[in-house]
């Protein structure tokens, strides 16, 4: 099953790795990883969404846990979570009717156009991952140069928060 | 702030303000600075060892003996992954060491300079942490950090890896008295809702085991472990690397478990309703085959360390916190609870615990024309009273070792059980007799795990260390023999140790005492001469019979019942 996990992390040099080396070392996988820094400069926040049976997921909360740099970490599956992901998309548009029917289609899945040349757009979007998924099929492999994806963020909703 | 000091002598002052008292280590290029600080006062005693391999090891020897961090300082590149296979073999068996590696200056890392290598890359998958210090104003507060990190929750191996240009500047000193790390707070106490379920199952048991590892032993909790089994006089069980942390010569104990366990341990783990787990960690070397491992029980598992819990076998009364505590805590509801010890002479399932010893498992032929490993073992321990330290290496001596030696106390065994590394032995008895100079201290090794690290025979010489080396020869790597033997169909591939040298002159080569034993006759009378000689190192070269196996034996894939036993000891059928 898709797990998204939150992770609080020392923003120290080496610490992303400690992350991503546990993952190879006991043979996770990760599908997505996201991390920056929060309001407080000491402490980066990570998203990572991973698969697994319960018991893999539970040995890698506890495996995460177990690092000294972990400050705290949520599975956000656990609760309801709202989860976003931006793109970029670079895609061809040549000709009024494609320029027409692409700008349409961004419209309708609530993204904008960044950058505007005579043969091209850059697209940018957010959303959760099954509507990114959308877009990109709609656009076609024929007509995109470029995508590029941030991974999923995620955040618990109410009031219940997870800080340092 | 107060005195101003370079950060050589801020390392050798802080190590002193913390504690140490010996460390362990090798000099070169990037430590130059700390070897010079080093030099300059007497109150910490420096250990040169010939390999640094040899400096990792003998810190581990020196914390399992002693319960305190061992300490190590080597240099950067070469120095620092010659340490990498001590730190593993640490880390695999959580023991606590503090390994300071020195780096290049810090304007030149990342440029491939001379002896540069990324210390803290190659060990961040076999250390508890490890830390670059990046500042002189830094360092007193990083060693405070990793002496915590390495002696608290479950230990380990932390390495701080210290540029030369660090070692050089200057700054306030001031070694900080407490530490505070947001993201690090181990859990010690057990919670006590969990403890109860834990008592209320273990009364309720009808055919109970008690199943404990290394952590007792690190936890110092043998004395509540041993009031424990005997409160409930219950079956007790320890891993390889549990031994001494309940009483081997106490009725109550029914030998070690696992791939070379005792017959009774295994079958008592298959069948039992019951499964009280302390302080271990349900490796595979016990298990064996997970699908039928203890296949009609109820486990209670009680593990300072979150993440040993429900990892291989999902457990029923999970309890994390330290061994010692939790035990207390069970200790007083057991005695709340009035119950009476077990009567062995009336219990039906300690009869059939009987009726497994019966079949004397660890029975070998005596009447051998041919030294006989299992009768070297047993006379080292006769002739040591049972009470030395025993360092072991890795393979069948090692099991012999673990089998026949029976330990009482705890932190007497001292061997690499998780990582299996050759090599071990002989520099961890170092450490032990250097923190011990008056006990009694006995590397049993094999011929070929003991060339592994042979040089450090020189240090032995160095410091006057009359360690008794044990040596069972049977010419062969011996655990790789016995698998060649029973999965290979005898094609024995490059386990014959060919080009032997002579022992007995090596071991004068370094200045010590060497002896070979070829007759079965002379096994206690050279035990007794090489033990009489109080001041000298005797390497003792037993010849054995060399068609030895290890028994009993689980192969790997195979249930805890379904044991090899030896050819001699039984001719039933077994289950």
């Amino acid at each position: 099953m898709r797990h998204t996990i939150s992770i609080l992390l020392e923003n120290e040099a080496g610490a992303l790795s400690r992350v991503a080396g546990l993952f190879s070392a006991r043979a996770y996988n990760i599908e997505s990883l996201s991390v920056a820094p929060t309001e407080d400069p000491t402490v980066s926040r990570l998203t990572l969404v991973t698969r697994g049976s319960a018991e893999v997921i539970e040995q890698i909360t506890k495996q995460l846990n177990k690092l000294v740099d972990v400050i705290r970490l949520i599975d956000l599956n656990e609760g309801s979570a709202i989860e976003r992901e931006l793109l970029l998309m670079k895609v061809r548009a040549i000709g009024g009717e494609q320029r027409e029917e692409i700008a349409r289609l961004v419209a309708i899945y609530g993204g904008s156009i960044v950058d505007v040349t005579e043969s091209s757009y850059i697209v940018e979007m957010t959303g959760d991952a099954i509507k990114l998924d959308a877009f990109v099929e709609v656009i076609g492999a024929k007509r995109i140069m470029e995508v590029v994806r941030s991974g999923a963020l995620g955040i618990l909703r109410g009031t219940k928060a997870l800080r340092a | 702030m107060s005195e101003k000091l370079r950060g050589a002598e801020i390392f050798v002052r802080a190590l002193i303000d913390e504690g140490v008292e010996i460390l362990f280590g090798y000099p070169g290029g990037a430590v130059l600075h700390i070897y010079d600080a080093l030099y300059k006062q007497d109150r910490l005693k420096h250990i040169l060892v010939r390999h640094e391999q040899g400096a990792t090891h003998a810190a581990d020897g020196y914390a399992r003996a002693t319960g305190k961090p061992g300490v190590v300082l080597v240099t950067s590149g070469p120095g620092a992954t010659n340490a990498v296979t001590g730190i593993a073999t640490a880390f695999m068996d959580s023991i606590p060491l503090v390994v300071f590696t020195g780096q290049v200056p810090t304007h030149l890392i990342g440029n491939d300079a001379f002896q540069e290598v990324d210390s803290i890359g190659i060990t961040r998958p076999c250390v508890k942490h490890n830390f670059l210090v990046e500042r002189v104003e830094d360092l007193a507060m990083t060693i405070k950090k990793a002496f915590f990190i390495a002696t608290s929750g479950r230990p380990g191996p932390v390495v701080v890896d210290i540029p030369k240009d660090v070692t050089a500047n200057v700054t306030g000193y001031a070694y900080p008295k407490t530490v505070d790390i947001r993201s690090y707070k181990p859990t010690t106490k057990g919670h006590p809702g969990q403890i109860k379920k834990a008592a209320q199952l273990i009364l309720s048991a009808q055919k109970p085991m008690i199943y404990t590892g290394g952590g007792v032993v690190i936890d110092n909790a043998a004395r509540e472990l041993t009031e424990f089994g005997r409160r409930l006089g219950f079956p007790v069980t320890n891993t390889l690397m549990g031994l001494g942390g309940y009483p081997a010569t106490d009725p109550q104990f029914i030998g070690m478990l696992g791939m070379h366990g005792t017959y009774e341990a295994n079958m008592g783990m298959h069948h039992c309703d019951v499964l009280i787990a302390i302080g271990a960690r349900f490796d595979d070397r016990v298990t064996g085959e997970l699908a039928q491992f203890c296949p009609y029980a109820k486990i209670i598992h009680v593990d300072i360390d979150p993440s040993s819990i429900s990892k291989n076998v999902r457990v029923d009364v999970p309890i994390v916190g330290g061994v010692a505590n939790v035990l207390t805590e069970l200790n007083k509801l057991i005695e709340e609870s009035g119950w009476r010890p077990v009567q062995r002479e009336s219990d039906g399932w300690w009869q059939q615990i009987r009726e497994w010893q019966k079949v004397e498992c660890l029975r070998y032929d005596r009447g051998s024309k041919l030294i006989k490993p299992q009768a070297v073992i047993e006379s080292l321990y006769q002739i040591t009273g049972g009470d030395a330290y025993i360092t072991s290496d890795v393979g069948q001596h090692q099991m012999w070792a673990a089998q026949y030696y029976k330990f009482d106390k705890p932190r007497r065994w001292i061997n690499s059980g998780g990582l299996g590394t050759m090599g071990f032995g002989l520099p961890a008895a170092m450490g032990v007799q250097l923190a011990f100079p008056h006990a009694t201290v006995a590397c049993v090794t094999g011929e070929a795990s003991f060339v592994m690290c042979v040089q450090e025979l020189s240090t032995c010489l160095q410091y006057d260390l009359p360690l008794k080396i044990v040596s069972l020869n049977n010419r062969y790597m011996g655990m790789v023999r016995q698998w060649q033997e029973f999965f290979y169909d005898r094609r024995y591939s490059h386990s014959y140790m060919d080009a032997l040298p002579d022992f007995v002159k090596l071991a004068e080569a370094f200045g010590h005492v060497g002896m070979r034993i070829e007759n079965p006759a002379d096994v206690d009378g050279a035990l007794q001469e090489a033990f009489s000689m109080k001041k000298r190192l005797v390497l003792m070269d037993f010849i054995t019979d060399q068609s030895e196996n290890v028994y009993p034996m689980i192969a790997a894939g195979k249930g805890q019942h379904e044991m090899h036993l030896a050819p001699a000891s039984t001719d039933r059928e077994l289950a």
